[in-house]
């Protein structure tokens, strides 16, 4: 049976570039889908934006619907001063939905069901919040840790819990991408697997269309996984930029 | 770097957890990092910069545009029913003008009528009182033809009778007494 940790594996294109910090930073494969990912949005996004028409052409409702949906997650989870916030939100949302999607190509390569790349971006949403929440409110953000209209005493047990909650969303975030991505490939390529080897070993290949019908529902699963957690991703950080902007309980 | 890559492709499945899990190798960190990096910063300038004002432009026309036609058909409605009620109106006073017109001519006709009505009936009047008048006439003249023919045949009689005329004014006196009885 085929490794199914193998498509997990970074393959080093070329030498290594240049030297940061001594560790030899390499062109991969993950680079290159993490680059086609950019250069398809930033493509979808200019072709269907170049005609301005006043009746919108199929990629250019895509590009609108796309623009609604996300203005409409940030809307409503985060407010509407939560706009000045629209592009990171739009730009995680869609390279994490391009990026998840690339993965569900066969031979493909799946950015996002690495863990550093996901705490990454996880890091950059919560860094997001704290810096702006310390800029736009100074020390009153970290009433964000102090419920109000609690008994002082309570305080003593609230206020740690109000602050290992906030320190468990960026780890609940990329943890969560990172880990469904992970799972559903590698659930997709063992139930692949059996395929193959259930028609290796002579009569038990009758049974080869069972697993052969997972593999497709699967793959079904995959793909919506793929849009949901790159929306789930989308909303989560709405959800803590509203705290950003509005630090009060 | 390459050589890694190739050691971890052959460890069979059941090694692949520990140091050979490819997401939990710390040496691709950096790079990975700075791929990362390099494409999310370039997506999200380029997102926040050119791709997302230009679809918030094209919405913003769009909505500009549908509120301006809605105030431009909201307008020509005010207008329409603007019309209809002066249509309206006009009708209104069209048919109260023919009803005051129509009961006018009605009560010009009905006085002429009158009018006709009461010089016939006067007319009738005066021929009626003429023609009365004409019997009490005839009636009297009648009834002096009456007492002449009694005053004769009074005289025939007592000339019968008596064998000699009467004087014409004692006949004439007795009918007379006799009439007036």
């Amino acid at each position: 049976m085929a490794d199914p940790i193998h498509q997990f594996e970074l393959k080093t294109i070329g030498a290594p570039l240049f030297k940061i910090g001594g560790s030899d930073i390499v062109l991969t494969n993950s680079a290159l889908f993490m680059f086609g990912a950019v250069a398809f949005i930033v493509a979808l996004m200019l072709m269907g934006t170049s005609a301005r028409s006043m009746v919108p052409s199929r990629i250019q409702s895509v590009v609108e619907m796309l623009y609604e949906f996300v203005a409409d997650t940030v809307r409503s989870s985060a407010g509407h001063d939560g706009m000045k916030f629209f592009p990171l939100v739009f730009s995680l949302f869609i390279f994490i939905l391009v990026l998840n999607l690339a993965g569900m190509i066969p031979g493909g390569f799946t950015v996002t069901s690495h863990i550093i790349i996901t705490a990454a971006l996880a890091a950059v949403v919560i860094l997001t919040v704290i810096i702006y929440g310390i800029m736009a409110h100074g020390t009153h953000f970290f009433g964000l840790f102090v419920p109000s209209g609690v008994h002082p005493l309570m305080l003593i047990i609230l206020v740690p819990i109000e602050v290992i909650s906030f320190i468990s969303r960026p780890i609940s975030l990329s943890v969560r991408l990172f880990a469904n991505m992970l799972a559903g490939h590698i659930a997709l390529k063992i139930f692949a697997g059996f395929i193959g080897s259930l028609l290796a070993a002579g009569a038990w290949g009758l049974l080869s269309p069972l697993p052969l019908a997972l593999t497709v529902a699967l793959t079904a699963l995959e793909v919506l996984v793929a849009v949901l957690q790159a929306y789930v991703f989308a909303t989560l950080t709405s959800i803590y930029l509203h705290d950003a902007l509005h630090p009060g309980h | 770097m390459a050589q890694t890559t190739n050691a971890t492709t052959q460890v069979p499945a059941s090694g692949g957890h520990g140091g050979g899990f490819p997401p939990f190798d710390s040496h691709t960190y950096a790079s990975q990092l700075v791929w990362l990096a390099i494409a999310f910063g370039a997506l999200y300038v380029l997102m926040a910069k050119v791709a997302l004002p230009r679809v918030a432009a094209i919405l913003e026309e769009r909505g500009r545009r549908v509120s301006e036609d809605l105030d431009q058909a909201a307008k020509l409605k005010g207008q329409t029913d603007a019309a209809i009620a002066a249509y309206e109106k006009a009708l209104a006073d069209a048919k109260s003008r023919a009803q005051a017109i129509a009961a006018e001519t009605r009560d010009k006709l009905a006085a002429e009528t009158d009018t006709r009505r009461k010089a016939l009936e006067a007319d009738l009047n005066t021929k009626l009182a003429a023609a009365e008048q004409q019997i009490v006439d005839g009636k009297a003249k009648a009834m002096l033809n009456v007492r002449g023919i009694a005053v004769d045949a009074a005289e025939a009689i007592v000339q019968r009778l008596a064998g000699k005329a009467p004087s014409r004014d004692e006949v004439e006196a007795a009918v007379t007494s006799t009439l007036a009885r």
